[in-house]
């Protein structure tokens, strides 16, 4: 079993590996965004299905790592990849600055507080707060990425830049999932009060999983910002924090096969069927509707975790 | 003062209409505990079936202005009602008893469908209603000129609102609504059909929403296929900040919404006017999260 999805990840691995050799540039676009949003949805995993934590309004640090990014370029001219640590600081700031007062409700009031942060930062950009944000037209001239002088222009660089980005926060991500960290944050999910009896500080690790998911999104808005050159406040408005949190929950959430999955449905998927236009949207509903009634845990959900016996106890143990 | 007075109408005017909508949110929360993000959209519908049912039977001409728009907010009342019926038993009675986050999503999912296929539809652009219908008159009161519209929508919300009050309190099928919202299988052990009172939460809910929809309409003139989303949202805003499950909470945070926003975008600045709500959202939730009128809810041990 374990053999065999090795086996299929392998194939998937290096089929994308050489992807760009044989697709137009629009469609290693449509892939680029794909691994964009793969990276979106895993730092929201582990807010959302790691912690259990409602947060609709993800899209706002993805933006606030944006601006930082877009700002600090073109204002200083610094390298927007130096900037990745410092995104991820702002984002992750704002993001603590917000959860702390809230984190210890009931989950709807943050996802309601999230959903409002969204958009009080989303009209505040629009607004050009400080004068620095460029109002309604975002902010444009944000320089390419280079690496060891090398510049990131075309679609299939970008491809390998965010598909390096993508395999670090996996394989970070698998630690984290497999850590005592990851296992004292599924525990308080699963239940609370046992959780916090066992003598897990609940509420520090909801904050430290959500001040980590959002500066995880920040550095992803920072690649977005290089990617895209120019931001405007409407690339971060409340359906992409839907978009986001609907590629957890119907990818299956915990689970980064499931995560990865719900990402190539979201946002590849859509692009097939541009030929629908208009009733996109419309079907894009109906199907989160029905994949939630017919696979209610999401599509691949996440595998309770197992623990080898040691052999010697497992054969002196039973007749 | 002038000025402040007619801010306080416009206001409250508004606020009501926060008022109605809000009503849904906290009635679907108060017995499934589940934000119903399809609410604000079934809101929009209701204005455009207004305007659709407006055109097509133009029933202010025929059986006089007053009792024609009651009638036309009946049927839209009644439209409103049975499709927000619908949207549960497809989107929500099939995911009662799955995890929480799954029903969100559902919701969500039900929110883009109904929205996209109004503009589908009617189209993207803004919509007008008949200009006619309200005539374009102020009424004097104490000195202070305030439009008729502004009125009719204050005093028929108003009316609305004490009608469910009174359903809720004094009837024993308000009686079994309360009962199913404080505990759902208490009351089922009652002899209370839960899942029929769900249906009737989501029968009166957007019933009100629609009414609240067709208002929107009257008062502004124009309507388009994303306003369902800010006034959704402002409106459980607004039963957040009454206190959420808490019926009078919801009339009390709709009509003291609609009072601080109009307040904030003449004194403070028109540009923020749709954050202030959610300002007064975060405000309350760190000062007092159960809302005004909301009693203290213990966490579950």
């Amino acid at each position: 079993m374990k053999n065999k999805s090795m086996y299929i990840y392998g194939v998937i691995f290096a089929v994308l590996a050489v992807a760009p050799t044989f697709l137009n540039p629009y469609w290693v676009d449509v892939l680029n965004n794909v691994g964009l949003y793969a990276i979106l949805g895993l730092s929201l995993n582990l807010i959302v299905g790691h912690a259990g934590l409602f947060n609709l309004g993800h899209a706002a640090f993805f933006a606030v790592g944006a601006y930082t990014a877009a700002i600090l370029n073109t204002q200083f001219a610094i390298p927007v990849l130096w900037l990745l640590p410092v995104c991820a600081l702002t984002a992750g700031l704002f993001a603590g600055i917000i959860a702390r007062p809230i984190i210890h409700l009931r989950g709807d009031y943050l996802c309601i507080v999230t959903i409002g942060v969204g958009e009080i930062l989303r009209i505040a950009l629009t607004n050009d707060l400080f004068g620095i944000t460029g109002g309604p037209n975002g902010i444009f001239g944000i320089s390419r990425p280079t690496v060891f002088g090398y510049v990131i222009r075309r679609p299939h660089e970008f491809y390998y830049l965010i598909g390096a980005f993508l395999m670090v926060t996996i394989f970070l991500f698998h630690r984290l999932e497999n850590s005592r960290f990851g296992r004292a944050v599924n525990y308080l999910r699963e239940d609370e009060t046992a959780a916090e009896g066992s003598g897990i500080n609940t509420s520090h690790y909801k904050l430290a999983v959500f001040v980590l998911g959002a500066a995880w999104a920040g550095m992803a808005g920072d690649i977005f910002a290089a990617k895209m050159t120019i931001i405007a406040p409407e690339s971060f408005n409340f359906w992409e924090s839907v978009v986001m949190f609907a590629i957890v929950i119907l990818g299956g959430s915990g689970s980064i096969p499931g995560v990865l999955l719900g990402a190539v449905l979201f946002v590849g998927l859509p692009e097939v069927f541009r030929d629908f236009a208009d009733a996109r949207m419309l079907i894009f509903g109906a199907a989160m509707v029905v994949m939630m009634i017919v696979r209610t845990e999401g599509i691949l959900p996440q595998r309770p975790r197992t623990y080898a016996l040691p052999e010697a106890r497992n054969a002196g143990g039973a007749p | 003062m002038e000025e402040f007075f007619q801010q306080l109408t416009n206001g409250l005017a508004v606020g009501s209409i926060y008022a109605l909508i809000a009503l849904g949110y906290t009635m679907v929360y108060g017995v499934l505990k589940l934000i119903n993000f399809a609410h604000g959209d079934l809101f929009t519908i209701g204005a455009y079936l207004g305007m659709t049912l407006l055109a097509s039977f133009a029933l202010h001409e025929t059986i006089g202005p007053f009792i024609g728009l009651v009638v036309l907010a009946l049927m839209v009342m009644g439209l409103v009602a049975i499709l927000g019926a619908i949207v549960e038993r497809t989107a929500y009675r099939p995911l009662r008893e799955s995890p929480r986050l799954s029903a969100v999503v559902s919701a969500l999912g039900a929110s883009i469908f109904l929205q996209n296929a109004v503009m589908l539809i009617y189209g993207a652009r803004f919509q007008v209603y008949p200009e006619d219908l309200i005539p374009e008159t102020a009424i004097d009161l104490f000195g202070l000129y305030v439009p008729l519209v502004r009125i009719l929508v204050l005093a028929a919300s108003l009316v609305l609102m004490a009608a469910l009050y009174t359903f809720i309190q004094k009837t024993r099928i308000g009686t079994a609504i309360r009962a199913a919202a404080i505990d759902q299988d208490a009351a089922r052990l009652m002899g209370i059909d839960v899942t029929r009172v769900i249906l009737l939460v989501f029968l009166i809910g957007p019933a009100l929403g629609g009414a609240a929809g067709l208002m929107v309409g009257l008062q502004y003139g124009q309507i388009n296929f994303t306003m369902g989303w800010t006034y959704g949202m402002k409106a459980f805003t607004a039963a957040i900040l009454g206190g959420i499950g808490n019926i009078p909470g919801a009339m009390l945070g709709g009509l003291l919404l609609g009072v601080i926003e109009a307040m904030g975008s003449a004194y403070i600045s028109i540009a923020w006017k749709d954050a202030i709500a959610f300002f007064v959202l975060i405000l309350i939730l760190i000062v007092r999260p159960t809302g005004l009128l909301g009693e203290r809810v213990a966490e579950k041990v």
